[in-house]
């Protein structure tokens, strides 16, 4: 019966595991799941421009609501995701893009990576057969030709 | 391909790689890289920030240079760029100085103003929030330089004082007056 008497206290105690619902930014209403999906999407993969290292998803930057509040009017408008990361990047450039687009200047980046681990790859590979070779010809028996070449260096040392 | 080139192929990457890096560290990670430089203003219909005096276009402003500063009196770097831009609004009479306050705080702007001074030819209020996305503006304070045909040559983040103006803003109005 002390237990039921705390019972509520206890309960109140845990109102803090409900904070995080109220960092939710904005509430925003959508038509379909299909438009939420695509605003989660594009939120997630679009860059806070005032913040380095946050999405707009993640960021509470003025600026931030203010590109969430533009993307979520866009789509209820029926714009395309394209459309919508033209119109941000033809304002914020680049920067904005968490996906850079795949230009000559961004080629290195897209490739570069796998590049480098094809080319370590290949290096590593013949690297690895050449000190092979390199035993297997040490081990191996003398040519004929080597043979004779042999004798002579022999004979021409006995001559002396 | 020769032995002895072969064996600085690792040293040439490494020095390529390095240069890369070095570059990088030098870098301010802040200044992000305006798309509208070299681009026109963008147009726009807004009000003033006196209501009395109406409204106004991108399109009245054409013909002069212009220096566009958004900022808000919530905004201490603008409180501290502030006095400079008294003292160059005098002194600089052909650039027509537009500040664009944020719709959220035109009381208190209006209020910082009388206070203060008002270095502003034109104050303009970006009521709906589409002229600072328009102008891909990341916050408070930014300033943009627009020559006579209304295109932009520089956005500058951040506080303006007399060494920012003087490395990056005379040069660029040397080349247009």
């Amino acid at each position: 019966m002390q237990f039921t008497r705390l019972l509520p206290v206890i309960l109140c105690l845990f109102t803090w595991a409900a904070m995080p619902a109220l960092a939710a930014i904005e509430e925003y209403a959508f038509d379909t799941d299909q438009q939420e999906d695509r605003f989660k999407k594009l939120t997630y993969e679009l860059r806070c421009p005032k913040c380095l290292n946050s999405n707009l998803a993640g960021s509470d930057a003025p600026i931030a609501a203010d590109l969430r509040a533009e993307i979520y009017d866009q789509i209820r408008e029926g714009r395309t995701n394209d459309e919508i990361i033209e119109f941000m990047s033809s304002r914020y450039g680049d920067f904005i893009l968490y996906r850079p687009r795949l230009t000559v200047a961004t080629f290195f980046l897209w490739f570069g990576p796998a590049f480098l681990l094809l080319a370590g790859l290949v290096i590593a590979r013949r690297m690895i057969v050449n000190s092979q070779q390199a035993e297997v010809q040490n081990d191996a028996p003398l040519t004929s030709s080597e043979q004779e070449q042999l004798r002579k260096l022999l004979d021409d040392n006995q001559d002396r | 391909m020769n032995k002895r080139v072969k064996l600085f192929i690792p040293v040439a990457i490494f020095l390529v790689m390095a240069g890369f890096l070095l570059y990088g560290l030098g870098r301010d990670p802040n200044t992000v890289p305006s798309a509208l430089v070299d681009r026109p203003l963008p147009e726009f219909t807004q009000p003033s920030l006196y209501p009395e005096l109406g409204e106004y276009s991108s399109g009245d402003f054409l013909g002069r240079i212009l220096l566009v500063n958004i900022w808000g009196s919530w905004c201490p770097p603008c409180h501290l760029e502030h006095p400079f831009f008294l003292e160059i609004s005098e002194t600089e009479d052909d650039i027509t100085f537009i500040g664009i306050s944020y719709d959220y705080s035109t009381v208190e702007d209006r209020e910082f103003l009388a206070e203060r001074g008002n270095p502003f030819d034109f104050n303009v209020v970006d009521l709906d929030g589409s002229l600072r996305i328009d102008l891909g503006v990341t916050g408070a304070p930014e300033t943009f330089l627009v020559d006579q045909q209304g295109m932009i040559l520089y956005r500058h983040i951040g506080a303006i004082d007399a060494d920012v103006w003087n490395d990056k803003f005379v040069p660029l109005l040397r080349q247009i007056r």
